[in-house]
C-alpha cells in the first residue's frame, strides 16, 4: 500500500499509456469491422467467387484469433519495419484481434435481423444504403454491442502483455513489481486493469441505452458470443 | 522479410533440436504445461458446468465469474503467483487453470442451454430418470458446444503458455524470453514462429473434430434446413 | 380408471393454475380437455404421469395413488404424446420410437423389431425407420410421435395438444387415425385441445374447462351441444351462431339446414343411424 501511495504519478502515468494503447485498437476495431463483417454476411449465401470471400473472411478472422499476442507483437515489426519496442505493435496487433473477433460478431449480428423487417423496409421504400443505416445497423446494434463489449475487455486486459518487451501500460507494474519483489505494485496493476475493463465497459453500455433506447422498452434476450475470449 | 528468413533458417537448424534447451524439449514442456492445465480446469468447470446447464441455477453467479476472470490480466496474475509461490511451472500452471475455467464453463452450460426445453421435457416424459436425460440427451446434444469452449480454452492456453518461460516455466516461450534478454530478434521470432504455428495446427484440428460431434440428427436437420429453407429449429453448432 | 380427487395445484408465484379439481376419467374412453390457454388443461394432463406435482389432492389410477408411485416408473408405464411431437432430435425414427422398451431393459434387436411393428400401427413406412426427425414432414413426425407413445404398450395414453401443429389437411387425417387407433387399442385417452370441433370429434367425454381449471362442463358432445349447461359453454362451443347452429329452412324443392350465417349445411336425412355407418366404411378400408 505504501508504494502505492508513493508512486501515485507514476501509476496515473502508466494508466493513461495504457490508454492510449488500448482505446484506439478498440475504436479502429470496430470501425474495420462493419464494413468487413458486412461484405461477409452479404455474401454468405451466394455462390461462386463471392461465397469464397464471404468464407475466407470468416476463416482468416478466425485463423488471426489464435495467433498468440506476444509472437503476434514480436512477428509485427519484422513484417511492417518498425522498432520492436514501439506501442504502434500492440496497437496494431490489438486492433488486428479485435477485428477477428467483430468481423463475426458483425456478420452475426446482421444475420440476426429478421429478414421479415428488411423486406418490410424495402416494400417502403428504403433505398439499400439509408436501409442499412436505418434498419440493418441499429437492429444489429445489441449483438454488435455484445461484439465490442468483449472485444473491449479483452483489449484492456491483452495490453498488458506488451510490457515484456518494455512497452509502456500498466503491464510494467507487473514486470517491475516481479523484478523488485513488490506485490502491492502488481495488485496495483491488476486493479486498475480491472478497473479500465469495467469502466469502458460501462461506457460502451451507456452508448448501446443512448443510441438504443427502443431496447428498454422489452428487452429480448440477446445472444452474446459465447466463444469470445481472451488471447495472451 | 529477411528476419523472418532468417529465424525460419534458425528453426531448421538442426543444432536447435537436441539437449535441455532445444526445441523438442521445449514443445513438450509446451504442451505439458497445457494440457495439466487444462485437465485441472475441466475437472472443475465442466461438471460445474453441466449442473448449471442442468438445474437453470448458479448461472447469474458463472456468468459474474466467467466476466471477472476475462478482465483479469493473466501477466499480472502470473506475476503475483510467481512471488507468493515462487518461480517455476506452478504459478503459471494455476493462472492457465484460471484463464480455462470460464470458456469451458461456458461451453458446458451454454451447450445444455441451447437445447429446446421441449426436447429434454419430452425425455422426462417417457420416463428418462434425470441421469439419463442428461448421459442420453444434454451431453450429445451439448456436446458441439462443449467442444466450443474446449477448444476455446485450449487455444488460450496453448497461446498463453508461451508467457510460462516468463518465470522461468520452460516451454516454447523460452526462446522469445531468451532472445529478448540476449537481444537475439531471430530467436525471439523463431520462438514466435513456433507458437504461431503450434496454435494454428491446433485450431485446425478442432475446426474439424467439432465438425464431426454434432450429433447426425442435427446435421441432417441443418441440411433439410437450408435446402428447403423451413424454419425448424435445429440446435445451432456454432 | 383415472380419478382426480380435489386437486389443486398452485405454482410457486402464487399462480393458482387448478383449484378443488374433481374428475373421473373412464377407463378404454377418450376423455379430452378443452379451454382455452389459462384453463390449466395441459397443467392437469401433466399431473396425470407426475411432470407437474400437486399441490395438494390426489390422483388416483385404477385405485392407485400416483403420488406413492416412483415418477420414472409412472411416466414409462404411461404414454405421452405432445405438440411438436417431443423426438428426441439425435435418435433416429426407430431408436425415438423403442426408447421406453429400451429404457425398460428390453434388448435392442427385440425393442426395434416391436417398433418397427408400430409403424406400421400408426400408418408409417418402414422405409423411414432409420430417418432422423428433421428429415420427417410434421404429420410424420406426429405419428412417430404417437407410436413412441404406444410403444411400452402403456394402459393410457396422454396426448398434450398433438395436432396442434400440423395444417388442417394433416390434422384431419391424423384425427382420423387416432379414432381408429383408438378403436383398435382400446387404450384410455387423456386428449387435451383448444379446439371444440376436434374433441367433439375425438371425445366419448368431454370437459369443457373454464379459467384456473373449474369445470364448465361434462358430457358427450351430444349431450353438451343439445344442452350447454351455461352461457360459457354456448358461446364457447359455438352453439349461439355460426356452423353449429343449424336451423331448417324450407324451400320450394324441400328443407335444408342452414347455419348462424344463413348458408346451406346440409339436408336432415331421418331415421338412419350415420356413426354407424360412417364406422364399418372406416373399418372396411383399413383391414
Amino acid at each position: 500500500m505504501n508504494w502505492v501511495l508513493n508512486n501515485l504519478a507514476l501509476i496515473g502515468e502508466r494508466t493513461l499509456d495504457h490508454l492510449a494503447i488500448a482505446v484506439p485498437a478498440i475504436i479502429l476495431s470496430f470501425v474495420l469491422s462493419v464494413p468487413i463483417g458486412w461484405v461477409a454476411n452479404r455474401y454468405r449465401a451466394s455462390n461462386g467467387v463471392l461465397l469464397w470471400l464471404s468464407g475466407s473472411l470468416l476463416a482468416v478472422s478466425g485463423l488471426l484469433y489464435a495467433i498468440p499476442s506476444l509472437p503476434l507483437f514480436l512477428a509485427l515489426p519484422a513484417i511492417i519495419g518498425t522498432g520492436l519496442r514501439d506501442p504502434i505493435n500492440v496497437v496494431i496487433g490489438l486492433t488486428l484481434y479485435g477485428i477477428a473477433l467483430m468481423v463475426r460478431a458483425t456478420a452475426d449480428a446482421l444475420a440476426s435481423v429478421d429478414p421479415n423487417v428488411e423486406q418490410s423496409a424495402t416494400a417502403m421504400g428504403f433505398s439499400g444504403w439509408s436501409r442499412f443505416w436505418k434498419v440493418e445497423l441499429p437492429l444489429a446494434g445489441p449483438v454488435l454491442l455484445a461484439g465490442i463489449r468483449v472485444v473491449s475487455v479483452s483489449t484492456v486486459s491483452l495490453t498488458t502483455v506488451g510490457a515484456v518487451l518494455g512497452i509502456e501500460s500498466l503491464g510494467l507494474l507487473f514486470t517491475d513489481g516481479l523484478q523488485r519483489n513488490i506485490p502491492g505494485e502488481i495488485y496495483a496493476g491488476i486493479v486498475l486493469t480491472i478497473l479500465i475493463a469495467v469502466v469502458l465497459d460501462g461506457i460502451l453500455v451507456l452508448c448501446g441505452r443512448l443510441l438504443m433506447p427502443w431496447r428498454h422498452a422489452a428487452a429480448p434476450k440477446q445472444q452474446a458470443p459465447t466463444e469470445l475470449v481472451v488471447n495472451a | 522479410m529477411n528476419l523472418i528468413v532468417d529465424a525460419i533458417a534458425w528453426i531448421l537448424d538442426p543444432a536447435h533440436y537436441g539437449g535441455p534447451n532445444g526445441i523438442g524439449v521445449r514443445l513438450i514442456e509446451h504442451l505439458w504445461i497445457s494440457v495439466v492445465s487444462l485437465v485441472i480446469a475441466g475437472a472443475i468447470a465442466i461438471p460445474a458446468g453441466f449442473l448449471i446447464g442442468h438445474t437453470g441455477t448458479g448461472r447469474a453467479a458463472a456468468v459474474l465469474v466467467s466476466g471477472g476472470v476475462r478482465a483479469l490480466p493473466t501477466l499480472g496474475l502470473i506475476s503475483i503467483l510467481g512471488l507468493s509461490i515462487g518461480i517455476g511451472v506452478q504459478a503459471p500452471i494455476i493462472a492457465f487453470v484460471v484463464l480455462a475455467i470460464p470458456s469451458m464453463l461456458a461451453g458446458a452450460y451454454a451447450g445444455f442451454e441451447a437445447i429446446d426445453r421441449r426436447i429434454v421435457d419430452s425425455a422426462r416424459s417417457v420416463g428418462m430418470t434425470e441421469w439419463q436425460i442428461v448421459g442420453r440427451v444434454e451431453l450429445p446434444l451439448g456436446l458441439p458446444l462443449l467442444i466450443g469452449g474446449i477448444r476455446s480454452a485450449t487455444l488460450q492456453v496453448i497461446a498463453t503458455a508461451t508467457l510460462a518461460a516468463y518465470i522461468s516455466g520452460g516451454g516454447l516461450g523460452s526462446f522469445i524470453f531468451l532472445g529478448l534478454r540476449t537481444n537475439d530478434y531471430t530467436q525471439m521470432l523463431a520462438g514466435s514462429i513456433l507458437v504461431i504455428a503450434l496454435a494454428i495446427a491446433f485450431e485446425g484440428a478442432f475446426s474439424a473434430l467439432q465438425r464431426l460431434v454434432v450429433p447426425a440428427g442435427v446435421r441432417a436437420g441443418q441440411r433439410t434446413k437450408v435446402r428447403s429453407g423451413s424454419p425448424r429449429s435445429a440446435a445451432e453448432a456454432e | 380408471m383415472i380419478e382426480f380427487r380435489s386437486v389443486t395445484k398452485r405454482f410457486p408465484g402464487g399462480t393458482v393454475a387448478v383449484d378443488d379439481f374433481n374428475l373421473v376419467l373412464p377407463s378404454r374412453k377418450t376423455t379430452v380437455l378443452v379451454g382455452s390457454s389459462g384453463s390449466g388443461k395441459t397443467t392437469l394432463l401433466r399431473m396425470i404421469n407426475r411432470m407437474v406435482d400437486l399441490t395438494s389432492g390426489t390422483i388416483e389410477i385404477d385405485g392407485e395413488d400416483t403420488s406413492a408411485l416412483e415418477p420414472v416408473a409412472l411416466r414409462r408405464r404411461i404414454g405421452y404424446v405432445m405438440q411438436n411431437s417431443g423426438l428426441l432430435p439425435h435418435f433416429t425414427v426407430i431408436e425415438n420410437v423403442a426408447t421406453v422398451p429400451v429404457l425398460n431393459g428390453v434388448p435392442r434387436k427385440r425393442a426395434f423389431s416391436d417398433a418397427l411393428a408400430l409403424l406400421d400401427t400408426v400408418g408409417l413406412e418402414r422405409s423411414l425407420a432409420d430417418r432422423y426427425p428433421s428429415q420427417l414432414s410434421g404429420g410424420q413426425q406426429q405419428r412417430v410421435g404417437v407410436a413412441r407413445g404406444l410403444a411400452a404398450d402403456p394402459n393410457i395414453l396422454l396426448m398434450d395438444e398433438p395436432f396442434g401443429a400440423v395444417d388442417p389437411i394433416v390434422r384431419d387425417e391424423l384425427q382420423q387415425e387416432l379414432i381408429r387407433l383408438q378403436r383398435e387399442l382400446d387404450k384410455t385417452v387423456v386428449f387435451v385441445t383448444h379446439d371444440i370441433d376436434e374433441a367433439f370429434l375425438i371425445g366419448d367425454q368431454v370437459v369443457i374447462l373454464e379459467q384456473g381449471g373449474r369445470i364448465a362442463q361434462v358430457g358427450s358432445p351430444s349431450e353438451i351441444m343439445a344442452d350447454p349447461a351455461s352461457d360459457f359453454v354456448s358461446s364457447f362451443i359455438g352453439a349461439d351462431r355460426g356452423k353449429r347452429a343449424l336451423s331448417i329452412r324450407h324451400t320450394e324443392r324441400g328443407a335444408v339446414l342452414v347455419d348462424g350465417f344463413g348458408r346451406a349445411a346440409g339436408v336432415l336425412v331421418e331415421g338412419v343411424a350415420v356413426a354407424s355407418v360412417a364406422v364399418e366404411s372406416e373399418e372396411s378400408t383399413s383391414s
